[in-house]
């Protein structure tokens, strides 16, 4: 199949200067983006298989001696294009916070405790169906400089490559009805409602392993559409 | 099935924020190993193995310390390590792609192969060039720019920088050091000498 990625998709992005949000201040182009049609080096992409990724690096729970503490949750859902067909065999890499708001990286200053037993980093690669899992602890929320009183929504980051160079994706996934979406500049950055609805993830009972974990979906949509020949319609 | 239902758009960008180095490019410093390295070289790569490297800058020209950088590009004889590039692959195991954190004083450097010409979508060739994908705390999106060479006579015809203009092309020109298979290239990502970013 041969897929077009329409500019206008892009348009569901936040625009690079979100002044609310003030680390984008200086670090947002002045000038225009110069449109340009894709040539194959746009159009093709990074292929990765499971060599990239080893047994078990879709359990952030179980890479240490012990078990990290927090509410242990299964995150799951399909990569899919814009047609709604899942993209296989695309490499998703997350990072995140520990259960108490806390990231492992050296610059992180927020005084709640680390967890000897959590990194917070995971990859897998979707199936044949674009179908993906993960097994982590849910993130807490965690305070930041922005503002005054600045506190992240809890989030998990993500990374996607899906076919080429253009549909290279790297999100925030969020947990429904959290209090703080209203107050958060990155989550308000995205311009349009729906399109900020598409990166909370759902709460999902059926698949919730009973005296185990909760369950959460999460849906990636990447862009590309098929690019079927006008002569065929 | 929810799974049939089309969606009604993508899942919009958000930053990459100031901590993805222990998940995207730990580098031996944390708990968890490297998928890609600075690298694209693989043992049987043929073509000219060249060094890119440079700083990013924000507008005030501070140097950023928490960028991570993408490549991607074709072999020496202008393919790509992609089942939808038809054509053949005689590189087998290069795959063109490789990732990169900027240190404390804004440095990258990425090891690869000079790429071949890479033909438009009318089958004109392309000046050889590599596409760099930027991504860093305060920006929403990352930003896509190509790396092109200082010493490519096919530059002066190249459709992309075609589309840019004249004083701005030098942004996007990695400037061979004489003697040695280093391009330098710094990222300004504000500012009068802004990099040149495209809308793709």
């Amino acid at each position: 199949m041969t897929f077009i990625y329409p500019v206008d998709s892009n348009k569901a992005h936040p625009l690079p200067l979100s002044p609310d949000y003030k680390s984008s201040i200086k670090r947002a182009p002045n000038k225009p983006l110069i449109p340009m049609r894709h040539t194959l080096s746009e159009l093709t992409g990074p292929v990765y298989g499971h060599e990239t990724v080893r047994e078990g690096d879709n359990d952030l729970t179980t890479q240490h001696a012990g078990e990290p503490i927090g509410e242990r949750i299964i995150v799951h859902g399909h990569v899919r294009d814009e047609d709604g067909r899942g993209v296989p065999n695309s490499l998703i890499e997350i990072w995140q916070a520990n259960s108490c708001g806390r990231y492992v990286h050296v610059r992180d200053q927020h005084p709640a405790p680390l967890d000897p037993n959590f990194t917070g980093a995971g990859r897998t690669v979707s199936d044949a169906s674009g179908y993906y899992r993960f097994v982590t602890i849910k993130p807490g929320a965690y305070p930041w400089g922005n503002h005054h009183n600045a506190w992240r929504p809890a989030h998990i980051h993500l990374s996607v490559f899906g076919y080429s160079f253009v549909t290279r994706l790297v999100t925030q996934m969020y947990f429904p009805n959290d209090p703080l979406f209203p107050f958060d500049p990155i989550f308000n950055s995205v311009p349009d409602e729906k399109a900020r609805a598409r990166m909370v993830s759902s709460f999902d009972l059926e698949n919730t392993k009973p005296e185990w974990a909760l369950c959460y979906r999460f849906d990636i949509v990447l862009r590309g559409k098929n690019a079927t020949p006008m002569e065929n319609h | 099935m929810q799974e049939s239902v089309k969606p009604n758009g993508i899942t919009p960008s958000q930053t990459v924020g100031p901590f993805f180095k222990y998940g995207l490019t730990p580098n031996g410093e944390y708990a968890w190993n490297d998928a890609f390295t600075n690298s694209t070289l693989t043992p049987d790569v043929t073509g000219d193995r060249i060094r890119i490297e440079g700083r990013v800058f924000d507008g005030d020209g501070v140097a950023v310390p928490d960028c991570m950088l993408e490549i991607w590009q074709a072999d020496a004889q202008g393919r790509f390590a992609d089942p939808q590039d038809k054509r053949a692959l005689p590189n087998a195991s290069f795959r063109g792609f490789a990732r990169c954190g900027t240190d404390k004083d804004g440095n990258y450097a990425f090891e690869t192969i000079k790429p071949g010409a890479v033909p438009d979508p009318d089958g004109k060739p392309q000046a050889p060039h590599i596409l760099l994908a930027v991504f860093g705390r305060g920006m929403l999106r990352h930003l896509y720019t190509r790396i092109y060479f200082s010493d490519e006579a096919g530059n002066a015809a190249d459709p992309v920088l075609a589309l840019v203009p004249g004083d701005r092309r030098a942004t996007l020109t990695a400037v061979r050091e004489a003697g040695k298979p280093v391009y330098r290239l710094d990222l300004r990502l504000q500012g009068d000498d802004e990099t040149v970013f495209f809308e793709m």
